[in-house]
């Protein structure tokens, strides 16, 4: 006979979900392990960079203390201790967030307009064509960003630099004491900016093209116009990319190195004065004085470095949380 | 009569496609002759005022193209002027974004094309100063460096890049999210940090510069790159192909490494090139680990070694004619380098994708 | 009175008259109210996706277009308020009358066209940036119409759209808040608050649950009684309940073009073409 089977449900309550297991066999279980450390390499690595960089410059942080940061001074000693050695790095600190602040007010602008033009402007054959070479333009190196501003750029960057000294000389910042303008923190951030727009033009683009289609057609269904649609869906639909985008630009100009170094005078004195033909930053503060350091600067030099890393690794941190989030939503 | 007759239409009454919100010639026309009087206008006032150079024509232009705008939607809706107005503005700012880099593009191209005589390519600078006639010496000695650091960089962090895009695509371990962000920070180190990470280890502990330290400190630099671009082209492998194995009984290692990957070598290569690509023009971590040389080295643990951008950062810091020259050829090669790498890249990137 | 007007129009214009013969004084003779469109073809590239449709679109009266995909449905639709050029290849040929003006001759502006043609998407797709509220309003802001009351138009699009007592103490929620036959209500509210006299649905329900297709249903009806609906449907009930007249398409592989188009009552009772019948009773498609 056919035992019915209960059609009524358990009356007590529904029943807890089984757990489930997967299992792995020997092989399986040594790939994963392979895979996993490997994975892990990129994770140890950033810790090594930091615990290195730490330990090898322990002793000046603990020389120094917050006098590293906050003092104004890098004077090598005469090693029998007449001189006293005297390392810090706050105009260089200070001197690496003029620039990269100048830079990226001066490049975010342009950027946006950039990728709003390609994306939303240009016809369908020069997009394709200028995306491509954005990308390429993205890959450019540093040093030739470099090479190009101080062979062909700075030239304008001094005549606009005298533009603005002479109609906006009463700006606190914009005023110079005396009346040199090349390798000026202005021309240094014109040259940085150049550098990291297309970064962040190619970010923002990418964000924009993300935007549903469909919304940007229910606003011209509305009887918008082109910058009706951007200013309604595309740009709110992109802030937090472009922001993301920003950040990863402000990261590569805290820690460029070669274009500093070629454009600006460097110059160890607090300076806000961005026209004025004096400042540096940390990365080439280490190119500039690796060659000839002593053994205890060189340990000075790494603390930059470390101080450095810190700095680039909050910021992109920041940027890789907004990106991610940004891009994951689609 | 409510009945609906279809016919199809004879052949000499064929409508034809046509665009009608297309600008027409006419409009294309007047357009073109606008830009061209607004150009000569501002051309006017660039010679007649103290305005001078390419900077303040641009700025004449933007001015009275924007002032003609006004004037052409005086009447129009709101809304259209300011659309136009706008319209002016973005077009600016693009071209001044991609100003920059055009001209880098095209200056690159025109001066560093005096130089690129054979010498350059076959010879060293053992026997020649910077200060000497483009005819003499040469850069082969940096490119092959160059070539060497990057190739011993993309061996070591190409196994690890493939690693973290396994174990971000195929094993999805607990850790997922944490090598992803670490992997995203990463890619933002300095890389004059880089450099000195690998002078605090590699450098210290052999106690020599060498082209192995720059490799490994372009490999550090070279890893978030590598690792990203390999972990987006596993994604792309379908889950079909993956269930489709699992379904034959097949293993998780079998199916990784004998479904997944195979299925992604291209876009591996890729990964690599694009590697390469974002570090061979680096310059500020071999100033601290390879340093340079004149003359050519093929040991990479033979000591300080020439590499190309330590080639063109030493011949601008000298700053004479004919060592700057040389620098802009020296960008020249650098660049078409990065032009080849890409070009390769995307053509094993098109190569997955059926 | 409308049952009157309904019979005048029920006119479904084929393409009897050939190009040559159509005067212009024709066309501004029979110049009628609503939307007409002559000898319509649409393209993308060298693909010919629509073929000669000529169709009338009177006021108060619901439209559904239906057909098997592919026929070129949305194309058309799209052809009707200028929403066809988008799309970068995209080309077209003929005429589309809206109060007898051919909107696309060259000195007519396109986004005062698509006010007065408004549309409704197949997916809700409410703007995430706004709440409800700036929802409804976004449309008269981006086209920067001037409007002395906003609160009453928030009040009535979402009534008219069956929304408002719904939604009436959250306005300031934001609108993926909503259900998604909630959301496709507010889109509609959205676009009735610039005031069109033409609404064009692309199957505005096939992302929706039965309960909610009805509800919009029931607004499209009463849309009706002031403004033409033109409703892109694959469903053959809801094309049998709200509409007045009904246009099949079809393709056999070449350009869609119309088969037939009549009363809603006719065209599913007693059609003319052999393949109407087989459509409307599911035969294919
Ligand atoms: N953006 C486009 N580009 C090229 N061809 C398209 C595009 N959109 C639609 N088509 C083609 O036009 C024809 C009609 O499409 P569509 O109007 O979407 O049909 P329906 O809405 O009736 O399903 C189809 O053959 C389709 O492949
Ligand atoms: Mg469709």
């Amino acid at each position: 006979m056919i035992k019915v089977m209960s059609v009524v449900p358990s009356v007590e309550s529904t029943p807890d979900p089984r757990e489930l297991f997967v299992i792995y066999n020997r092989a399986d279980r040594i790939f994963r392990r392979i895979v996993t450390s490997g994975a892990l390499t990129s994770l140890i690595l950033l810790g090594l960079i930091g615990t290195f960089l730490f330990v090898r410059s322990a002793q000046i942080f603990n020389d120094r203390g917050l006098k590293f940061i906050t003092g104004s001074n890098w004077t090598a000693g005469s090693g029998d201790g007449v001189i006293p050695d005297d390392f810090s790095i706050g105009p260089m600190l200070t001197g690496t967030i003029l620039v990269s602040v100048i830079a990226l007010i001066i490049a975010m602008p342009l950027a946006i307009g950039g990728a709003l033009y390609i994306e939303f402007y240009a016809a369908s054959r020069l997009r394709k064509l200028l995306s491509t070479m954005l990308d390429l333009a993205a890959a450019i190196p540093s040093l030739i960003f470099g090479l190009w501003g101080v062979v062909l750029f700075t030239s304008f960057g001094e005549r606009w630099s005298i533009l603005l000294n002479s109609r906006f000389g009463w700006v606190p910042f914009i005023k110079v004491q005396a009346e040199v303008f090349g390798r000026s923190p202005f021309v240094a951030g014109c040259v940085l900016a150049s550098l990291i727009t297309p970064i962040i033009t190619s970010v923002s683009r990418e964000v924009f093209s993300r935007t549903p289609r469909d919304l940007i057609d229910t606003c011209y269904a509305l009887g918008s116009t082109r910058w009706g649609a951007i200013k309604t869906v595309v740009l709110p639909f992109g802030r937090s990319g472009v922001i993301g985008g920003a950040m990863l630009g402000l990261g590569r100009a805290l820690g460029e190195t070669v274009a500093v170094y070629l454009l600006l005078n460097i110059v160890f004195r607090y300076n806000f004065r961005i026209l004025e033909s004096e400042g540096g930053n940390i990365a080439s503060l280490i190119a500039l004085k690796f060659g000839e350091a002593t053994e205890y600067e060189l340990k000075a030099l790494v603390a930059a470095g470390f101080v450095l890393f810190l700095l680039t690794l909050v910021v992109n941190m920041f940027a890789a949380t907004i990106v991610e989030k940004s891009t994951r939503r689609k | 009569m409510s009945t609906v007759v279809i016919e199809p239409q004879s052949q000499s009454l064929a409508p034809q496609p046509t665009m009608p919100w297309k600008p027409t010639r006419k409009t294309q026309f007047s357009g073109i002759f606008s830009v061209v009087v607004v150009a000569i206008v501002s051309l006017a006032i660039v010679l007649l005022t103290g305005l001078a150079g390419i900077d303040g024509f641009g700025l004449t232009f933007l001015a009275v193209f924007l002032g003609v705008t006004v004037a052409r939607t005086a009447r129009q809706n709101p809304k259209v002027r300011k659309d136009s107005m706008v319209g002016v503005a973005i077009c600016a700012a693009a071209v001044l974004a991609f100003f920059p880099w055009m001209s880098i593009f095209l200056s690159v191209i025109l001066k560093g094309a005096r130089g690129l005589q054979p010498n350059f390519l076959i010879e060293n600078m053992q026997l020649t100063t910077p200060d000497d006639e483009l005819n003499m010496g040469g850069a082969a000695h940096a490119i092959i460096g160059s070539m060497m650091m990057v190739v011993i960089a993309a061996v070591i962090t190409l196994p690890l890049g493939i690693l973290s895009g396994v174990y971000l695509t195929e094993i999805r371990g607990r850790l997922t999210f944490l090598v992803r962000f670490v992997v995203q920070s990463m890619s933002g180190v300095p890389s004059i940090v880089a450099g000195l990470f690998i002078y605090t280890t590699f450098v210290n502990f052999t106690n020599s510069f060498s082209g192995m330290a720059g490799s490994l400190a372009l490999a550090v630099l070279m890893l978030p790159t590598v690792a990203r671009t390999a972990e987006e082209v596993m994604k792309l492998v379908p889950d079909d192909l993956r269930s489709a194995s699992y379904a034959l009984g097949a293993r998780q290692w079998r199916t990784s490494l004998m479904v997944v990957l195979p299925t992604v070598r291209s876009g591996l290569t890729t990964a690599a090139i694009l590697g390469i690509a974002r570090v061979i023009g680096e310059t500020a971590p071999l100033l601290l680990t390879s340093l340079s040389n004149n003359s050519y080295v093929f040991n990479p643990m033979g000591g300080p070694i020439g590499s190309l951008p330590t080639y063109i950062f030493g011949l601008l810091q000298i700053g004479t004619e004919n060592s700057i020259n040389r620098a802009w050829t020296g960008s020249l090669v650098l660049m078409i380098l990065v032009l080849v790498l890409f070009l390769t890249a995307r053509y094993f990137g098109g190569k997955d994708k059926r | 009175m409308e049952t009157i007007k309904k019979g005048e129009t029920k006119v479904m214009q084929g393409s009897q008259t050939s190009v040559a013969t159509m005067s212009a004084s024709q066309t501004t003779a029979t110049a009628v109210r609503g939307l007409e469109t002559k000898n319509v073809h649409a393209w993308f590239g060298k693909h010919h996706v629509l073929s000669d449709v000529s169709l009338q679109f009177p006021e108060r009266t619901v439209t559904g277009l239906i057909g098997p995909s592919g026929c070129g449905k949305s194309t058309f639709i799209r052809l009707l308020n200028r929403m066809h050029e988008f799309i970068p290849s995209a080309a077209m040929a003929g005429q589309v009358l809206q109060d007898g003006q051919d909107i696309y001759s060259p000195d007519v502006d396109a986004a005062a066209i698509r006010l007065k043609v408004g549309m409704v998407f197949q997916k809700p797709n409410p703007f995430p940036a706004m709440n409800i509220r700036e929802n409804v309003l976004s449309g008269i802001k981006l086209a920067h119409l001037k409007v002395a009351d906003h609160d009453s138009i928030v009040e009535n699009c979402l009534t008219r759209a069956g929304l408002w007592k719904e939604v009436k103490d959250r306005l300031t929620a934001t609108g993926g808040s909503l259900s998604g036959g909630q959301q496709q209500r507010l889109c509609i509210a959205r676009s009735l608050a610039v005031e069109p006299s033409v609404l064009l649905m692309d199957e505005p329900c096939s992302a929706l649950d039965p309960g909610s297709t009805l509800r919009i249903e029931e607004t499209i009806k009463e849309l009706a009684e002031k403004i033409a609906v033109v409703i892109v449907t694959h469903n053959m009930q809801q094309a049998a309940r709200v509409s007045d007249f009904c246009a099949f398409f079809l393709t056999d592989g070449g350009p869609g073009y119309l088969v037939e188009a009549d009363a809603t009552k006719k065209l599913f009772t007693n059609p003319t073409d052999t393949r109407t019948a087989d459509y409307v009773q599911g035969k294919f498609g």
